[in-house]
C-alpha cells in the first residue's frame, strides 16, 4: 500500500534536489511538509478548510432541497413534469461552471455566489434522479396501495418515497461529487474570504508552490474521507435499500 | 397511437419551456434588474445571431471542442493501457491503485494554478487540466471492465490454445469494451467541465469558456448567455450524436452490450 508512494516521493524528491526546475516552482517534500505544518499550526489552513466545507454543505443542502422536491414533484404530477422536464433536462448537461461569470455580475462576489452557484452546479442531477426514482415506482405497488384504501399522504410517505429512495441517494450521491468538483475553482472565480481553492490561487500571486501544494494536499485529503465516509456510506445504505426492496 | 403520444407529449413540453421562457422575458423586461445583467430573449437572439454570423461563436466552440478531444485523446492513451494493466496483472493493480485512488478525488481545477506557474498560461495547462480530469474515469473503467470479462471466456479461449496477445485482442478487449466505453463517455462529461474552468482560468487564445470570462468585464451578458446556451448545446450534440453513434458501430455490433446488460 505505502510502496507506490514512497516511490513517488523518492522521484519528486530526486527531481526536486536535482534542480533541473527552480526550487520556488518546484519546492523539496521538506519544504512542503514545513509549510503544511506551520499553516497548520498558525490556523490558517484550519480557517480556509473550514470555509471551504461550510460552503459545500450549504450549497449542497441547497441543490438537495429544490432538487429533492422539484424530482418528486416532477414524477408525482405531469403538469409539473410538462413544465420542468425541457428546462431541466436543456440545462443539466451544461456545466455549472459557465454561470460563474454571470452569477458574480448577478451577485457580487464572495460567499453568496459562490453557495449559490455550487448549488445550481449539483441541483440537476439530484432532479433527474428523483424524478426517475418517482417515475420507476412499480405501478402494481401504486395499484395495489390504492386499493387498500391508502390516502394520498400514506401513498406517498409509504410506498413512493421508499421505492424512490435508492434513486433520490444516487442522486444525491452525485450531486455532492459534483459539488466538491467544481467548489475548488469557484472559490477561486468568486473571491471568497476563505477556502482551499482561494488560498491555492492566492498563493500563485506570490509563487509559493509550498502554499499550493499543501491546499492541493488537503483537498486531496478531504476529497478522500468525503469518498470514503460519505459517498460509499452512502452507497451502502443504497444497497441496503435495494436489497430490501427485492426481498 | 405511439405518434399521437409522442406528439401530445412534445407540444406539452414546449408548451412548458415557452412558459420558462415569457417568465423569463417578463422579468428582464419589469425592470427589478437592470437590463444589462437580465437581457430580453429579443436581445439574447440577436446577439447569438450576430457572434454566429462573424464566426466568433462557432470559432470559440471549436477551439474548446478540439481542446476536449485532445485531452480526452491524452486521457485515453494514459488512462486504457494503465486499467488494463491493473486488471490484468495483480502486481500493477497493487501499484496503481493507491495512487489512483488518491488522486481521483483532487478535482482537476485545483491544479491550474500550479499548472500555470509550471507550464505558463494557455493551451498546455488547460489541456492538462482536460487530460488529468478524464484520466480516472477511463483507468477506473477499463479496470472494473476487464476484471469483469467473463472469466469462462477466458478459461476457453485459453484451453483452445489462444496466445497471451490473442487472448488480449480478441476476448479482453472485446469483453471490457462496454466498460471502457463508459469511462470515455464520463471522462468525456469530466472534460467538458474541466475545459471551461481551465479556459477561464489559464486563459488559452480563444474557447467558449474564455469568452464568458471576457464577456464579464464588459458587462456583456448576452454574449455571455449565448456561450453558455452554445456549452450545452455542443455538449448535448456531441454525447448524443457522436458517442451513440460510435456505440451503435463498435459496441452494439459486436453484440457486446446486451453482454454487459445481463451482467
Amino acid at each position: 500500500m505505502g510502496a507506490p508512494f514512497l516511490l513517488l516521493a523518492a522521484a519528486w524528491e530526486a527531481v526536486a534536489l536535482a534542480g533541473i526546475f527552480p526550487a520556488k516552482l518546484f519546492p523539496s517534500l521538506e519544504t512542503v511538509f514545513a509549510t503544511l505544518a506551520d499553516l497548520l499550526l498558525e490556523g490558517i489552513l484550519w480557517a480556509h478548510t473550514e470555509g471551504t466545507l461550510l460552503r459545500l454543505v450549504l450549497g449542497f443542502v441547497l441543490a438537495a432541497g429544490v432538487g429533492v422536491v422539484l424530482g418528486v414533484l416532477m414524477g408525482r404530477f405531469q403538469v409539473i413534469e410538462d413544465l420542468f422536464l425541457p428546462a431541466v433536462s436543456f440545462a443539466y448537461p451544461i456545466p455549472g461552471l459557465a454561470y460563474a461569470p454571470l452569477f458574480v455580475l448577478w451577485f457580487g462576489l464572495g460567499d453568496l455566489p459562490a453557495v449559490l452557484l455550487v448549488g445550481a452546479a449539483s441541483c440537476f442531477v439530484i432532479i433527474i434522479n428523483a424524478w426517475k426514482g418517482v417515475k420507476a415506482v412499480r405501478p402494481l405497488w401504486l395499484r395495489a396501495a390504492e386499493a387498500m384504501g391508502a390516502s394520498e399522504g400514506q401513498m406517498f410517505w409509504k410506498v413512493i418515497m421508499p421505492a424512490a429512495l435508492p434513486y433520490i441517494l444516487t442522486g444525491l450521491r452525485l450531486g455532492l461529487a459534483q459539488a466538491w468538483r467544481i467548489l475548488v475553482v469557484v472559490e477561486m472565480l468568486t473571491a471568497v474570504e476563505h477556502g482551499l481553492g482561494w488560498m491555492i490561487f492566492g498563493a500563485q500571486e506570490f509563487l509559493n508552490t509550498d502554499v499550493m501544494l499543501s491546499g492541493i494536499l488537503v483537498i486531496g485529503l478531504v476529497g478522500l474521507l468525503l469518498e470514503k465516509q460519505v459517498f460509499e456510506r452512502i452507497e451502502r445504505y443504497t444497497v441496503v435499500r435495494w436489497g430490501m426492496l427485492t426481498a | 397511437m405511439k405518434a399521437a403520444l409522442l406528439s401530445r407529449s412534445f407540444w406539452r413540453g414546449a408548451a412548458g419551456l415557452l412558459f420558462l421562457l415569457a417568465l423569463w422575458e417578463i422579468f428582464a423586461r419589469s425592470g427589478l434588474f437592470t437590463q444589462a445583467l437580465t437581457p430580453p430573449l429579443t436581445s439574447i437572439a440577436k446577439v447569438a445571431w450576430r457572434i454566429t454570423l462573424d464566426g466568433s461563436l462557432p470559432q470559440n466552440a471549436a477551439y474548446t471542442l478540439a481542446r476536449v478531444l485532445i485531452g480526452l485523446s491524452l486521457a485515453c492513451l494514459v488512462g486504457i493501457p494503465i486499467g488494463m494493466l491493473m486488471g490484468r496483472f495483480r502486481a500493477a493493480e497493487r501499484f496503481f491503485l493507491p495512487l489512483v485512488s488518491v488522486l481521483m478525488p483532487i478535482p482537476s481545477l485545483a491544479w491550474v494554478p500550479l499548472f500555470i506557474l509550471w507550464f505558463g498560461i494557455g493551451d498546455v495547462t488547460t489541456l492538462l487540466v482536460v487530460g488529468y480530469a478524464a484520466t480516472f474515469p477511463v483507468i477506473y473503467n477499463t479496470w472494473t471492465g476487464v476484471r469483469a470479462v467473463n472469466p469462462l471466456w477466458v478459461r476457453s479461449a485459453l484451453s483452445m490454445g489462444a496466445g497471451q496477445r490473442e487472448l488480449f485482442r480478441k476476448v479482453v478487449l472485446p469483453g471490457a469494451s462496454p466498460y471502457v466505453f463508459t469511462g470515455v463517455r464520463l471522462a468525456f462529461g469530466r472534460a467538458w467541465i474541466a475545459v471551461i474552468g481551465g479556459e477561464m482560468l489559464a486563459n488559452p487564445a480563444a474557447g467558449l469558456g474564455r469568452a464568458i470570462f471576457d464577456a464579464r468585464e464588459f458587462l456583456d451578458s448576452e454574449v455571455m448567455l449565448a456561450s453558455i446556451i452554445a456549452i450545452g448545446v455542443v455538449g448535448l450534440a456531441f454525447e448524443r450524436v457522436v458517442f451513440q453513434s460510435i456505440e451503435n458501430r463498435t459496441i452494439a455490433r459486436w453484440g457486446m452490450v446486451s453482454a454487459a446488460g445481463a451482467r
